[in-house]
């Protein structure tokens, strides 16, 4: 980072406060920087954010069912894609746009389940990788035959104006991300240890047959998984699609990114894939700042193989034991 | 005598269909867009467009009498495919020229085909390797690439910027325009002090900009199509950057106001005269068909023709031009191509030679600013 | 033995005579690209159908093999027939060391893990500009050529893709026959049991995952010699969900699965052209009624299709 500081550059650059510290060209040097890197952080914050929303999503089916639907990310886009077609043709608000979108989104994830996963007469994990890409693709190809091929924008929340978090700056969708994100967190906590329905979940992750034994309906078990997880999805979408804009294709990379979070928590359905999908986003994020953005992808994948290789039971997880 | 008169009137009767079916015989023209996938701004107005004048030109009775047909294939933006595609256009359905492809990538990949088959191309794409060096077949409408970055550095140099950041989009428009902007600073006084890009699918541009935010950069030049360019707006306003914003004529439509919103306010850009048709000058030349082609368009598709589709209806116009001097042997309609001089269309005005290929000069761009959510003149 | 020749032998003559029925015209152009499908998916069907290890990944050794030989032969003018066993070998090796640390891993982590890897690659295509031309592609490859002769034509090209494709097939059917052959099998069933028994399964997986892709390396290269034009897009996850495709709906473990698997989904698009947007949907929908209705794949679903029809009959003629 060059110290030749001239009058002009300052004043298009904009930097904002710190004017003392420009008189001594070191300080403000190392103030820029970690200027900087605060901002690199706090956007990486609320990508992470989303990432994790996905990434419970992925670990709540697999725990109760053993599947990794590749079809999450579309779930994503649906809610994103929903609320803009709810709000546009249909003429809803915003406040009720959003429920009738993660509802029509829950719908599909029961269709999904009950049409394509339930009946599969042979479910190893490669008829369940292909049957999930083929939901995935379907899903995609209506929707951009509903709704064409164009990214369209939805609004914030709550307005545009930037905030100030010391030299960083950020909007307010990104606290809204970052709020509904935490809500749903408790939520979940709260669903899976205080409810009898949460419990018999965890009970048929923990072991399927030993649960049919003491009496849980594991099939309902497993449509409640699917709810929950294309519910969380279109969640996501909702509250990203003001910065990112929405079509019919954002859910691939998405989805691929929410999967890798879930990977780093080791598959849980709570906090850790929380943690597993804050770092990611803030890893990239600097990645991207501080060494390269064209590899910005790369470094999620990156990420994900040194797990898989060193350590595949997350971060947080413990080793799992297999029957042979 | 009866016997006589059968065979006389049969053959009659057939030499008179004959007649018909030779009079009948449509010139065939071959079209390759990218109409669906990610180019799809791109190939759908193109391919509305070319549809659009070619039934134009059929319902006030085709060219010297004769049909145009216009087979369009969809080559979704894979290079590979438009190779098959144009492969089948040449050897299946015997076209006598093709139009597009789309984007730059699919062009370079098509031009060896063309060259080996000898069939004119008129490609679609911005890039400026597909005329230069000048291939004997393939001809382009689009404006090239290295007259929009002139345009913009011209501009810059009239403000006395002299360092910039450059933040292209890593796909073949990116790329081009990289490769441009680049090689062009230096001849205006220009020093790019960053030189950074983003994905085609990136969501948030905010690591590169900050970065940009810390350098000496006097102007921002983002070289890339929707909807990137329209995030980098956004987060340009969120992080409260000033730098003068400049993209590329990638996003010359009001699908870009759209998606940026308030962000949008002031970001100039180089663009083909169509997009502020109605405010140029009456003694522009091409202010006609300008007005003529967004009517028709307008009236035709219920929404606004714009700068994209402008290409097909130059090419479509061109070879028009071409087969009523030469006829629609392919090697004819090269030929007249080539001499084709002061044609006024969309794109601006095209003088082709045997040197030139393009046909285009800086006249192609004007540089436009958005301002109350809507398209300026910058003088 | 007799059966297997007898097979190789009809799927031969169907390869070389059916250029006749096409004189010239788009669709050899297309059965160009159904040769090299068939090695990859040939390829991939040795790894996923008989080993029974998920890769959705190939798309990048595909790559690996037509970027080497496109630079090698372009940029540093070497000879392309010399280019292709070394690309071969060379992603062949590479495959072997990584296979170390990515066999270990099982079912959707596997999966995943090589999803991983395809996707790094493919981003390395493409931001290497000065080595591959980035998204823009690398052009000027030569088409091969021996002793005088160019393969500049879809109908050369044809044949020279098809004799190798011919001569993989060979050696794959003679590999599932052999005792690696069946030692895969048993992998695929039980890997501990397999162990137990005596089978080195980890290196054994390694091997396969290696020759699979070195085969993929190959035919990246037949691949840029004959489009000579390659670009980063045809090399990425979509790709290799459309391999995964053509194994699957071909038919797991079945060589001639694999054929029939790469003949559909390479035809498919040119029917559904017709189709323009609703090619997307189709494809997802055929996917997944293939994995709902024929698990086998074509090769196994297909025929007993027509047992249960002519039962069916049987019945009603009986009952008549």
């Amino acid at each position: 980072m060059g110290a030749r500081l001239s009058a002009e550059t300052v004043e298009t650059a904009a930097i904002p406060a710190k004017a003392t510290t420009r008189d001594c060209p070191y300080i403000y040097e190392v103030t820029v920087q970690f200027d900087q890197i605060l901002q690199y952080t706090l956007s990486g914050l609320s990508t992470g954010a989303i990432y994790a929303l996905i990434g419970i999503g992925f670990s709540i089916i697999y725990n109760s069912t053993g599947i990794i639907n590749f079809a999450q990310g579309e779930f994503v886009m649906l809610g994103g894609m929903l609320t803009l077609f709810l709000m546009g043709p249909l003429k809803l608000p915003l406040w009720a746009a959003i429920p009738c979108a993660v509802l029509i989104s829950t719908l599909v994830g029961i269709v999904f389940e009950r049409f394509a996963i339930r009946p599969l007469r042979q479910p190893t994990p490669i008829n369940l990788v292909i049957i999930t890409i083929g939901g995935s693709i379907l899903m995609r190809g209506l929707a951009m035959l509903l709704w064409g091929k164009d990214t369209q924008s939805v609004p914030s929340f709550s307005g545009d104006e930037p905030i100030a978090i010391g030299g960083a700056t950020i909007l307010p969708q990104h606290l809204w991300i970052l709020g509904i994100t935490l809500v749903i967190i408790v939520i979940n906590k709260l669903f899976f240890y205080h409810t009898i329905s949460g419990k018999a979940m965890r009970a048929c992750a923990y072991n399927r047959r030993a649960a049919g034994l003491v009496g849980i309906d594991v099939r309902r078990m497993v449509m409640f998984s699917f709810m929950i997880s294309s519910a969380m999805g279109a969640v996501a979408g909702i509250i990203v699609a003001p910065l990112t804009m929405t079509a019919y294709d954002v859910g691939v990379m998405l989805g691929l990114k929410g999967f890798c979070a879930a990977i780093i928590g080791g598959m849980s359905s709570g906090a850790a894939t929380v943690v597993g999908g804050l770092i990611l986003g803030v890893l990239e994020s600097l990645g991207a700042g501080l060494i390269s953005s064209g590899y910005k992808d790369a470094i999620a994948f990156i990420i994900l193989l040194l797990i898989l290789f060193i350590r595949p039971q997350g971060l947080f997880g413990k080793a799992d034991s297999e029957r042979v | 005598m009866k016997f006589r008169v059968i065979p006389f009137v049969s053959l009659a009767v057939s030499l008179l269909l004959c007649a018909t079916v030779f009079a009948a015989a449509p010139i065939k023209i071959g079209a390759l867009f990218a109409v669906t996938g990610p180019a799809a701004f791109l190939g759908e107005p193109e391919r509305n467009t070319a549809q659009m004048v070619v039934d134009e030109i059929n319902r006030t009775g085709g060219i010297k009498g004769r049909k145009l047909e216009l087979i369009v294939y969809d080559t979704g933006g894979d290079a590979t495919k438009a190779v098959q595609l144009a492969t089948k256009l040449i050897k299946n359905d015997k076209v006598s020229a093709i139009i597009g492809p789309s984007t730059t990538g699919e062009s370079m990949a098509v031009i060896p085909v063309a060259e080996k088959d000898h069939v004119p191309l008129i490609s679609c794409a911005a890039g400026i390797k597909i005329t230069e060096p000048v291939k004997k077949w393939v001809f382009k409408t689009a404006q090239n690439d290295s007259l929009a970055v002139a345009r913009i550095y011209e501009q810059l140099q009239r403000q006395k910027i002299s360092k910039i950041a450059i933040l292209t989009v890593s796909d073949g428009f990116g790329a081009s325009g990289r490769e441009q902007l680049k090689s062009q600073a230096a001849r205006h006084g220009i020093t790019i002090v960053l030189d950074d890009t983003y994905g085609p699918k990136d969501t948030d541009m905010t690591a590169q900009l900050t970065k940009i935010r810390g350098s000496q950069a006097q102007a921002i030049i983002c070289w890339g199509t929707n909807p990137g360019p329209a995030v980098i707006a956004k987060n340009a306003r969120q992080l409260g950057l000033k730098t003068p914003l400049y993209m590329s004529h990638g996003v010359s439509s009001k699908k870009f106001i759209e998606l940026a919103g308030e962000a949008a306010e002031g970001i100039r850009l180089p663009s083909g005269k169509v997009l502020v048709a109605d405010m140029l000058p009456a003694s522009d030349l091409q202010k006609k068909s300008l007005l003529a082609y967004v009517k028709d368009y307008q009236r035709h598709y219920k929404a606004e023709g714009d700068h994209f589709g402008g290409h097909a209806w130059d090419a479509v116009m061109l070879l028009k031009g071409a087969i009523e001097r030469g006829g629609d042997s392919p090697a004819a309609i090269r030929d007249q191509l080539e001499r084709t001089r002061q044609f006024h269309g969309i794109g601006g005005t095209f003088n082709f030679s045997a040197q030139d290929h393009a046909g285009l000069g800086k006249d192609a761009f004007v540089l436009v600013e958005v301002k109350n959510r809507d398209w300026m003149i910058v003088k | 033995m007799k059966k297997e020749l007898l097979k190789f032998l009809v799927f031969l003559v169907i390869v070389m005579v059916a250029p006749l029925a096409f004189k010239g015209g788009y669709l050899l152009n297309v059965l160009v690209f159904v040769g090299i499908n068939t090695m990859l998916a040939v390829a991939l069907n040795l790894l996923l159908g008989y080993a029974g290890q998920i890769s959705l990944g190939h798309a990048g050794f595909f790559g690996l093999g037509a970027y080497l030989s496109g630079i090698m032969t372009t940029t540093y003018g070497w000879n392309p027939w010399l280019v292709m066993p070394l690309a071969a070998l060379a992603v062949g090796l590479v495959a072997f060391m990584i296979g170390f640390p990515v066999l270990k891993l099982k079912g959707h982590y596997l999966a995943m893990a090589t999803l991983g890897l395809g996707i790094i690659i493919y981003i390395v295509f493409n931001e290497t500009v000065d080595l591959t031309g980035g998204p823009s592609g690398l052009s000027g490859i030569p088409n091969l050529s021996i002793a005088g002769t160019t393969f500049d034509t879809d109908l050369k090209n044809y044949y020279l893709i098809w004799s190798l494709t011919s001569v993989i097939v060979f050696l794959a059917v003679n590999l599932a026959r052999s005792r690696v052959g069946r030692a895969l099998r048993a992998i695929h069933d039980s890997e501990v049991a397999a162990q137990v028994l005596g089978v080195n399964a980890r290196i054994i997986k390694i091997q396969i995952f290696a020759l699979s892709a070195a085969i993929s390396s190959l035919a990246g290269s037949l691949y840029a010699h004959t489009m000579t034009f390659i670009s980063p897009a045809s090399f990425g996850f979509n790709f290799s969900v459309e391999l995964l495709t053509m194994v699957v709906i071909g038919g797991l473990g079945s060589i001639y699965g694999a054929f029939f698997g790469a003949v559909l989904l390479t035809l498919l698009p040119e029917f559904l052209r017709e189709a323009q947007d609703y090619d997307i949907v189709i494809y997802g929908a055929l996917l997944m009624a293939m994995v709902m209705f024929m698990p086998g794949g074509l090769v196994r679903g297909v025929p007993a299709l027509f047992s249960r029809l002519f039962k069916l009959a049987g019945k009603e003629g009986g009952h008549a």
